[in-house]
């Protein structure tokens, strides 16, 4: 008796859907990126929602959408970043959600209401082989994940381990953790010397949009020009996620999950980690303001953000039969780009 | 009793976001500093310290990226202040890779052109290129680019005005004072003098890294028919050189 290896199969595919954990660490001093999710702490949330035990690679959603069948006896799969519609066989399911499937559901994702990024961890992780110690998908140089590229349709996940989770209830948070207001936070530096006052200024007084040129490299953000004090060339240095660099052009780019391991434009300023995951949620055209703080209120805000997600973790509620089966949210999940919940 | 330090170093200790600590020894491409950045990462990886992920040492500085989330960054940062920042020593000596290179022709596109700006013979460019024990100051830029130091000034050559949108894997090139072994396909205003089938960044094989920051670096020349039999080794994953110990 033939029995295929358990798997997700990929029926439909918005772009920019990619394999990746925590990310590719060790090796950046031989120019290897890190990669690893846009959105570090909804993707934590996601894997905590699923308890992962094997690998924790799950898959990150770009603006679109994504339809799953369960190739497997089971999975169980958590849902959570940016808010979307989910349905499971037709029936809707709130997001933010962990859900074990049986063979042949098909989970329908649909494109995201607001933000950018979500995440679908899944119980036992995937069952591909890692690449340095990792299954972060890095595009540019194609690495890792499924063959180091964006997931299309057709493209079969197989899982590690599909009776984890057996037995496990579905369980929702009762509220997602609730995002910070106000200017995302920035620490200066480490070369704020090669801007002066006036360029300092300009940084965090601006109202900066996000280019269409962004991507999982960085984000580069249009607004006032950035006036240097020095040269806008440096020997080039490591570089963290979050760092801001600003270019001859005075416009500044966030470095972001995908970045170059080091680089030669000097850093004005670099975003704190605990307010990255929600600049990267802020799409194509959005606004976005910065305001410094010091190192101290940098780890401060990170134990905030910490204890949110603890907080919401502790809200965990059994998924309620869900009359939510309306015109709108059927409409919802159709009017995906790329995506349909129609049979083909 | 101590040696006077020619240069004593004043390196910048500063938090950069709250995941990594920069260690910051000048602003410059010089020898000097270089050897102090490579002597501290040799210093701090022997330490071991709990929550560090991993260090990028680079021409000027080190970054130390560490997990906030298993070390606090205050902690770190004053632990990485109390290093003996001024007097670093000497960083150990690296291990000693030979690599094999075919000049000219197809695979070193710009060999003619270098040597006709220095009013040498392409020969002459090859035994100058060939000459010298390069030190690895950092590898950077994508995955396994080498840059070297230690080119013979005869060589200094200024980057083209217009860079190449797409040069081979494995190019051998100078640009200004440095040289460097290409690992992939990219743009660059380099010179192409050669090109190694080795493959310093090879995904599939272990390792698929070969050369690291303060390894030292030898060219040897070798013919096209020597060039294919190898590449057709290294492209079944044979890193094809092995380092002698330091």
């Amino acid at each position: 008796m033939i029995d295929p290896t358990p798997s997700l199969l990929v029926e439909r595919c918005g772009p920019l859907v990619t394999v990746q954990d925590v990310g590719r660490f060790g090796y950046q001093r031989f120019g290897v990126t890190p990669a690893g999710p846009m959105d570090p702490w909804a993707w934590r949330l996601a894997v905590r929602l699923v308890g992962a035990a094997g690998n924790d690679a799950g898959l990150e959603l770009g603006p679109g959408g994504l339809v799953l069948r369960v190739e497997a006896e089971r999975a169980r799969l958590a849902f959570g970043g940016a808010e979307r519609a989910l349905a499971v066989d037709g029936r809707p399911f709130p997001w933010w959600s962990v859900l074990g499937l049986v063979r042949s559901q098909r989970v329908e994702i649909g494109p995201a209401l607001r933000g950018v990024w979500s995440y679908v961890a899944i119980a036992g992780g995937l069952g591909l082989s890692p690449v340095m110690g990792s299954l972060a998908t890095h595009t540019l140089t194609r690495l890792g994940g499924l063959e180091g590229r964006a997931l299309r349709a057709g493209d079969r996940l197989p899982l590690t381990d599909s009776e984890i989770g057996a037995g496990l209830p579905d369980l929702t948070l009762a509220a997602p953790p609730p995002e910070p207001e106000g200017p995302i936070r920035v620490v200066l530096g480490p070369q704020e010397a090669w801007f002066g006052k006036a360029g300092i200024a300009t940084l965090l007084e601006g109202t900066w949009r996000v280019s269409p040129r962004s991507d999982r490299m960085g984000y580069r953000l249009e607004g006032p020009r950035i006036e240097h004090a020095r040269s806008p060339n440096i020997v080039s240095d490591g570089i963290v996620m979050g760092a801001i660099q600003v270019p001859g052009s005075g416009q500044p780019i966030v470095l972001m999950a995908d970045r170059q391991s080091t680089g030669g434009y000097p850093k004005i300023a670099t975003v704190i980690g605990a307010d990255i995951g929600r600049l990267a949620q802020v799409g194509v055209g959005g606004a976005i303001r910065f305001r410094a703080v010091t190192f101290e209120e940098a780890l401060q805000a990170r134990a905030e953000a910490r204890a949110r997600l603890e907080a919401a973790l502790a809200g965990l509620e059994p998924v309620a039969c869900s009359g939510r089966l309306d015109a709108g949210f059927l409409l919802s999940v159709n009017l995906v780009s790329g995506v349909t919940a129609g049979e083909p | 009793m101590s040696e006077p330090a020619s240069e004593p170093f004043r390196p910048r200790v500063v938090p950069v976001g709250d995941s990594a600590v920069l260690l910051e020894l000048g602003e410059t491409i010089d020898p000097l500093i270089n050897a102090a950045v490579l002597a501290l990462d040799a210093e701090i990886r022997s330490l071991e310290l709990e929550g560090v992920i991993e260090l990028v040492p680079t021409y000027r500085s080190l970054l130390v990226h560490y997990d906030p989330e298993r070390i606090d960054g205050r902690v770190l940062l004053a632990r990485l202040s109390k290093l003996d920042l001024e007097h670093p020593g000497t960083p150990p000596e690296g291990r000693l890779w030979t690599v094999p290179v075919a000049y000219g022709g197809e695979f070193g596109i710009d060999l003619e052109a270098v040597a006709r700006r220095h009013g040498l013979r392409a020969e002459e460019v090859v035994q100058l290129h060939t000459g010298p024990t390069y030190r690895v100051y950092m590898v950077g830029f994508v995955p396994g680019f080498t840059y070297l130091g230690g080119l013979d000034p005869r060589l200094y050559t200024p980057r083209l005005d217009d860079p190449r949108p797409r040069t081979p894997a494995g190019s051998v090139s100078i640009g200004g004072i440095q040289a460097g072994i290409a690992s992939l396909e990219i743009p660059s205003g380099w010179h192409l003098l050669g090109r190694t089938p080795v493959r310093t960044f090879d995904p599939e094989r272990t390792p698929p890294l070969l050369l690291e920051p303060g390894d030292r670096v030898r060219f040897v020349p070798i013919d096209p028919a020597t060039f294919d039999e190898l590449d057709r080794r290294a492209a079944a994953h044979d890193p094809l050189i092995a380092p002698e110990p330091a």
